[in-house]
């Protein structure tokens, strides 16, 4: 793991050229370019504003604004969801390396979570904006919490990332399995709803399974919710979590890894 | 010093059973995870593999198709790992396996220079260093800003070679890949390949080309089904490459020869209605494979040989020997036999009996042999086939064997036709041509 970790740190120049080389081509040929990666959360974020204020409105107190409440949770579900779907199928799309150049596979996966995060950094103007425009005003401390949150995040999504691609590649299915299970769980997870509203509270050990809840809760206690940050104890667990799925992650992928050249 | 050492290396490959269909559903229902994961059938690449390149030696690697040429490679690239074994290799190694692997179609040639050498790994710093070069090699000055998506697949194929090229390794390792790209493009990476030998790198080439081998390498290896036949002379490994190739396309020959035969031999004895008249040239556009004929005589049996007996491959210039056995259920009085040589394109090359060569018949009975002797056959490089007949002189067929024996002949010279006339050239002293080995 270590050795592994380490040869990771060698190919960091790789893994940011990839990284660059998937923003630019994304967009290539595209009129807006990068804007796109501001403007698609800023229309999902219309969308969802409408039908949960307008049409079915949420009524619980205290979610307001709600466009800005919304936004802490969908912005890094959008990250979390799109780079798992994109890095199960991210050692098949690149079939074509791990069978001809020598280069560690686990750069694929972890160029679709990094890619996903760079998006997810590009759309936070959206949210300085809805904080501007509201004039809300986070608190300074909890800002702190920030990056923290990020980290625990990109470690639990990459460590599941590494596992779902090396399955993947045997099992193919897990992709369209993929797409549904996360739909689920967005459900599941109090970004369209709060946490503590009334309908959830019978539930709430079954939410607190569910690490994307804390981490949906820690992204909007910091950004949306006046006052000191307070569900740290959770984040640290959850902190723990991450790593252990991590660790777990890459040690499936590296039991795997040898069939990848021969099975994709 | 061994730049590249393999000691008793196997690959085993597994095969996943119907990984077509083993989906997570059924994983999950059978509770086979891990089974499924586990391979149930194996196919064994190499055999206990060991041999040593010294550096700066040029090896050719030749052998059939799935002797495991390219698994060896790829272990030495360190693509694949081994079943078991150890592979060394000293130095960096760059890999010429597939041009352009890993090229983004949507950017530009210039950025997929810069991550295909990262890939092969160079730094930024190297590259940047390199580039005019790089550029320069592909020929593609113009074109280095345009997405790679417009590139011709021999530009594309350019890039990725002069790529993999400039990434200076001291072990370079090439698959094939000169089979691909024009004329031009492959003397280019020939006197590239040239330059690096003068630089005393290690060079491992996998061809089928064996006169690349043969011209160009300092020893060669010989892989059949997973294990070393040979190291040595190219000249003499390839040689003994080419007797192998030759026996066991013999053997193919043979049993081609064997099922057209056997095809045939429950026809009736009847003539069929279509039966061509008079003479067997006039059906020659008919060339389907059969026999006919009334069958009062019976050729039983036709063997081809050449010097060294029974054989199915002939070389240019040597001796061949058509024996057909014949059986006469009656005394007869009235018999032709004859024989022709078609060549793939159905063109008779020769075709003559006993009749036209003016030899009156005058009684046979019983069991016999014929034999006709060619003291050289001179028909280029290809596959023939065969037809013997006996006949009437009126050309009313006994037994006609149409196209039911083919036999394959080889050439070390490459020269076009259908035969190849014994010839010599002749040169004023103005003209000089280079020795040659």
């Amino acid at each position: 793991m270590l050795a592994n970790l380490s040869q990771l740190f060698r190919y960091r120049g790789l893994i940011w050229s990839l990284v660059a080389r998937e923003l630019k081509a994304r967009y290539r040929g595209s009129v807006l370019g990068f804007f796109w990666s501001f403007i698609n959360p800023l229309l999902l974020l219309g969308i969802y504003s409408f039908i949960f204020s307008t049409i079915m409105p949420n009524r619980a107190e205290g979610l307001q604004p709600y466009a800005l409440f919304l936004l802490c949770g969908i912005l890094p579900w959008n990250w979390f969801s799109t780079s798992l779907n994109e890095a199960a199928g991210s050692l098949l799309a690149g079939g074509n390396l791990i069978k001809k150049v020598l280069f560690p596979a686990e750069v694929l996966p972890i160029v679709s979570v990094l890619a996903n995060m760079v998006h997810f950094f590009l759309a936070l103007p959206i949210v300085v904006g809805v904080l501007l425009a509201y004039r809300h005003w986070p608190d300074p401390a909890g800002l702190l919490w920030f990056p923290v949150v990020v980290l625990i995040q990109l470690i639990f999504t990459t460590g599941l990332a590494l596992a779902l691609a090396a399955l993947t590649v045997h099992f193919r299915d897990i992709r369209d399995i993929l797409t549904n299970v996360l739909m689920l769980w967005f459900f599941t997870t109090p970004i369209i709803y709060f946490y503590d509203q009334v309908e959830v509270r019978p539930y709430k050990w079954l939410f607190n399974l569910n690490p994307f809840t804390h981490l949906a809760i820690s992204y909007q206690e910091i950004l949306f919710f006046n006052g000191p940050f307070g569900h740290w104890k959770w984040l640290i667990v959850i902190g723990v979590a991450a790593l252990v799925v991590f660790a777990a992650g890459y040690w499936l992928f590296d039991r795997l890894r040898d069939s990848f050249a021969e099975v994709v | 010093m061994n730049a590249i050492e393999l000691s008793n290396v196997s690959k085993i490959y597994r095969k996943y059973s119907g990984r077509q269909f083993a989906t997570l559903k059924s994983a999950l229902l059978q509770r086979s995870i891990l089974s499924e994961l586990s391979p149930t059938e194996t196919f064994q690449a190499l055999r206990g593999l060991s041999f040593a390149i010294a550096k700066g030696r040029t090896c050719g690697v030749i052998g059939r198709n799935g002797s495991g040429k390219s698994t060896a490679l790829k272990l030495v690239a360190g693509i694949t790992k081994p079943t078991s074994g150890t592979v060394t290799v000293a130095g960096r190694i760059s890999a010429l396996i597939e041009l352009g692997a890993g090229f983004h179609p949507e950017i530009s040639g210039r950025e997929n220079v810069f991550i295909n050498g990262i890939m092969l790994g160079l730094s930024r710093r190297e590259i940047e260093r390199r580039f005019d070069e790089i550029v320069e090699f592909a020929e593609l000055r113009e074109f280095i800003e345009a997405p790679v998506k417009t590139y011709s697949s021999g530009m594309y194929m350019r890039l990725g070679f002069a790529v993999a090229i400039h990434v200076d390794p001291d072990v370079l390792l090439v698959d094939e890949v000169l089979a691909v790209g024009d004329e031009g493009f492959t003397h280019k990476c020939l006197d590239k390949f040239a330059e690096f030998r003068r630089m005393g790198k290690t060079i491992l080439l996998v061809t089928h080309s064996l006169g690349l081998v043969e011209r160009f390498c300092d020893e060669a290896i010989w892989l059949d089904e997973g294990q070393m036949r040979s190291q040595g002379d190219p000249k003499r490994v390839v040689d003994a490459y080419l007797a192998a190739v030759e026996k066991s396309e013999d053997a193919l020959l043979a049993t081609t020869t064997a099922r057209a035969v056997a095809a045939v031999a429950p026809v009736p004895a009847e003539p069929p209605t279509a039966t061509p008249d008079h003479s067997e040239l006039q059906n020659l556009f008919q060339a389907v494979e059969g026999r006919w004929g009334s069958r009062q005589i019976e050729i039983t049996g036709v063997t081809l040989s050449g010097r060294d007996g029974e054989s199915f491959i002939f070389h240019t210039g040597e001796p061949m020997r058509v024996t057909m056995k014949i059986k006469a259920h009656t005394p007869a009085t009235d018999f032709v036999f004859g024989v022709s040589f078609f060549n793939a394109d159905g063109v008779c090359c020769y075709g003559t009996n006993t009749y036209i060569e003016q030899m009156d018949p005058l009684r046979m009975e019983g069991e016999v042999e014929v034999a006709f002797d060619i003291d050289s056959l001179d028909l280029v490089e290809g596959t023939y086939k065969l037809d013997v007949a006996v006949h009437t002189c009126e050309g009313y067929p006994y037994d006609y064997h149409r196209l039911l024996y083919t036999f394959r002949m080889k050439s070390r010279t490459p020269d076009v036709g259908i035969y190849r006339p014994k010839h010599q050239w002749s040169f004023s002293p103005g003209i000089r041509f280079k020795e040659t080995d």
